[in-house]
């Protein structure tokens, strides 16, 4: 009995001893907790809270309501659009690119440097983007004056270009400008992202597909294909979470000329254009929820990913 | 190795290549040609030849400067707490650092400016103040990267036997932390750092919103009215961002993720 008692008291013991020791151990972590309390957690949440609130202050859903009128939806939809154009765009040239640089038997220095070229552009944006593809892009850049020069005589002796962008209707100043400059971040994100799941195909298992008599299309669509594809959506959700929360490109790109949802927060904030400060909270709230489920879904994949392919 | 040569392997590369390097390459070329029927660097010196460019560029790399001490002070102790005494609230601390994925930077600052901007904080009336306000947008929108370059270089050492051994020789918890933890830092916080560093000196919206005299707004000033002047300024601005990021891949060897944030 005593050495019972004995051992229950040692485990007691130290356990007395916890509490305060936890405490003080989590005073540590407090300037950090505090600082992100401050200035993400509570501007957040008074935002959101603003959302679900009327100008007096009072509880209220009509903004949320708010979201589904018109102007709104029109500015949803469009993000939506650029997004969702530029995730495909980005995403199918990424995989491709990254196929070619993994089992495409590309040479180690194109690998390696086409991995480096992928890590920097994948960083870029903002207004030198912007810049960027005026001049290469706009109506007198560096690419719209080489693709207007492939010109020849037609029949009644006039001179056609047919490869000339802005002739056929092409602006940079568009939603699909938008989105070819979207690409050049988002392509290089999508090769970041795919190419270790593409390496940790096993050379086993298309061995073994070959060994049955698998063509190379039976190998992809039935075991290739099927393994990679949630990586793929996960990499695709990265992308259009990455060009839906993008503000400062189309800004300098546009000078908010095309309305995105994130231009329209930033005209909400310079000066009230929705005309009613709960509703622009709202807007924002709603921003903040697709992202959210995209970021989400994008770790649920990238998780059943890993475990698949860690093995 | 295979060495048979595959016709869409060489499609895509190139293509990539192409993508990559004809913006760059336009750029460059539409900033030499400011002098008509010349190739010049006049547009260049017109950028370095503008005070308010080089006001703007020292604002920014102030900011950045903070910034980057501001989040080495706040994230190192944390992260090195965390991994010796408490590795339980490890997902929390990560899910919290990864945030500002989830709320993009034009709804940071619409929430900074709603919550600071009115009584009792008035943060937006003085200089100074909104200065503060920056640098903790700055800190928390390069927080991912930041706590992930320190998460990564501090899973890589020993943090609790370095520690052990440290006091077991009698040396407190500051000296632990400056003599033993950052030394073995020193390629974690440098690649934090020099991300930190490009962030803020490229970012836009939360200077542009709290209207601060930096790089950012600058540059949409100049984008709006020249022409071979934003060419000029896109350049240096990729340069500097190719350096930081360069330095970072020569030294932790592309191991740190890069993503994307505020844009």
């Amino acid at each position: 009995m005593a050495e019972i008692a004995d051992v229950r008291l040692s485990r007691l013991r130290p356990r007395a001893g916890f509490a305060l020791v936890s405490v003080w151990n989590y005073l540590g972590v407090l300037p950090f907790f505090a600082f992100i309390i401050a200035f993400l957690i509570f501007p957040a949440t008074n935002l959101f809270a603003g959302a679900f609130q009327d100008a007096k202050g009072n509880f209220t859903l009509v903004n949320i309501q708010g979201l589904f009128s018109p102007y709104i939806l029109k500015a949803y939809r469009t993000s939506l659009e650029v997004s969702l154009i530029t995730s495909v765009s980005g995403g199918v040239l990424g995989f491709f690119v990254a196929y070619a640089i993994t089992l495409g038997a590309a040479p180690r220095w194109v690998r390696s440097g086409l991995l480096t070229f992928s890590g920097l552009a994948a960083n870029f944006g903002g207004v030198p983007l912007a810049f960027a593809f005026i001049a290469t892009m706009g109506r007198t850049g560096f690419v719209t004056a080489i693709l207007k020069s492939i010109c020849y005589s037609a029949a009644d002796a006039s001179k056609v270009c047919p490869l000339d962008p802005y002739e056929a209707g092409f602006s940079l100043y568009s939603t699909v400008g938008l989105a070819v400059t979207y690409t050049y971040f988002q392509f290089p994100l999508m090769v970041l992202v795919i190419t270790p799941a593409i390496e940790g195909l096993k050379r086993e298992w298309r061995e073994a597909a070959e060994n049955l008599g698998a063509s190379a299309w039976q190998y992809w669509w039935h075991i290739g294909f099927p393994i990679l594809l949630p990586s793929i959506l996960g990499a695709t959700l990265l992308l259009f979470g990455s060009a839906f929360g993008a503000y400062a490109t189309a800004q300098a790109l546009t000078g908010g000329s095309i309305l995105l949802v994130t231009i329209v927060i930033g005209q909400q904030i310079r000066g009230d254009v929705l005309g009613d400060t709960n509703l622009g909270y709202a807007l924002a709230l709603g921003m903040v929820v697709v992202m959210a489920v995209c970021i989400a879904l994008y770790t649920l994949l990238d998780r059943r990913t890993s475990r698949w392919l860690r093995r | 190795m295979k060495t048979r040569f595959n016709p869409w392997t060489w499609l895509w590369v190139t293509v990539a290549t192409l993508f990559f390097f004809m913006p760059l390459w336009g750029t460059f070329d539409f900033s030499l040609r400011m002098k008509r029927g010349a190739i010049t660097f006049l547009a260049y010196e017109k950028v370095f030849a503008d005070p308010k460019f080089l006001q703007s560029f020292r604002y920014s790399a102030t900011m950045g400067l903070i910034t980057v001490i501001v989040s080495i002070i706040l994230f190192v102790p944390t992260t090195y707490w965390i991994h010796l005494k408490l590795p339980r609230l490890r997902p929390l601390v990560e899910l919290l650092t990864l945030l500002p994925f989830i709320i993009p930077v034009i709804v940071l600052v619409f929430g900074l400016i709603r919550t600071f901007s009115r009584p009792p904080f008035r943060m937006t009336q003085t200089a100074f103040t909104t200065d503060i306000l920056i640098t903790a947008g700055y800190v928390i929108l390069s927080m991912p990267f930041m706590f992930r370059a320190v998460d990564v270089g501090m899973r890589a050492i020993d943090v609790r036997t370095l520690t052990e051994a440290a006091q077991s020789l009698g040396a407190g918890w500051l000296r632990v932390l400056l003599s033993v933890i950052l030394p073995n830092l020193r390629v974690a916080i440098l690649s934090g750092s020099l991300i930190t560093f490009a962030t803020v000196v490229g970012e836009l919206i939360l200077a542009d919103f709290l209207v601060r005299p930096a790089l950012g707004p600058y540059m949409v000033v100049v984008g709006g009215g020249k022409a071979y002047e934003p060419a000029a300024l896109g350049i240096l601005s990729f340069a500097l961002t190719w350096i930081c990021l360069g330095i970072i891949q020569l030294v932790s060897r592309g191991d740190v993720r890069l993503q994307p944030i505020g844009r």
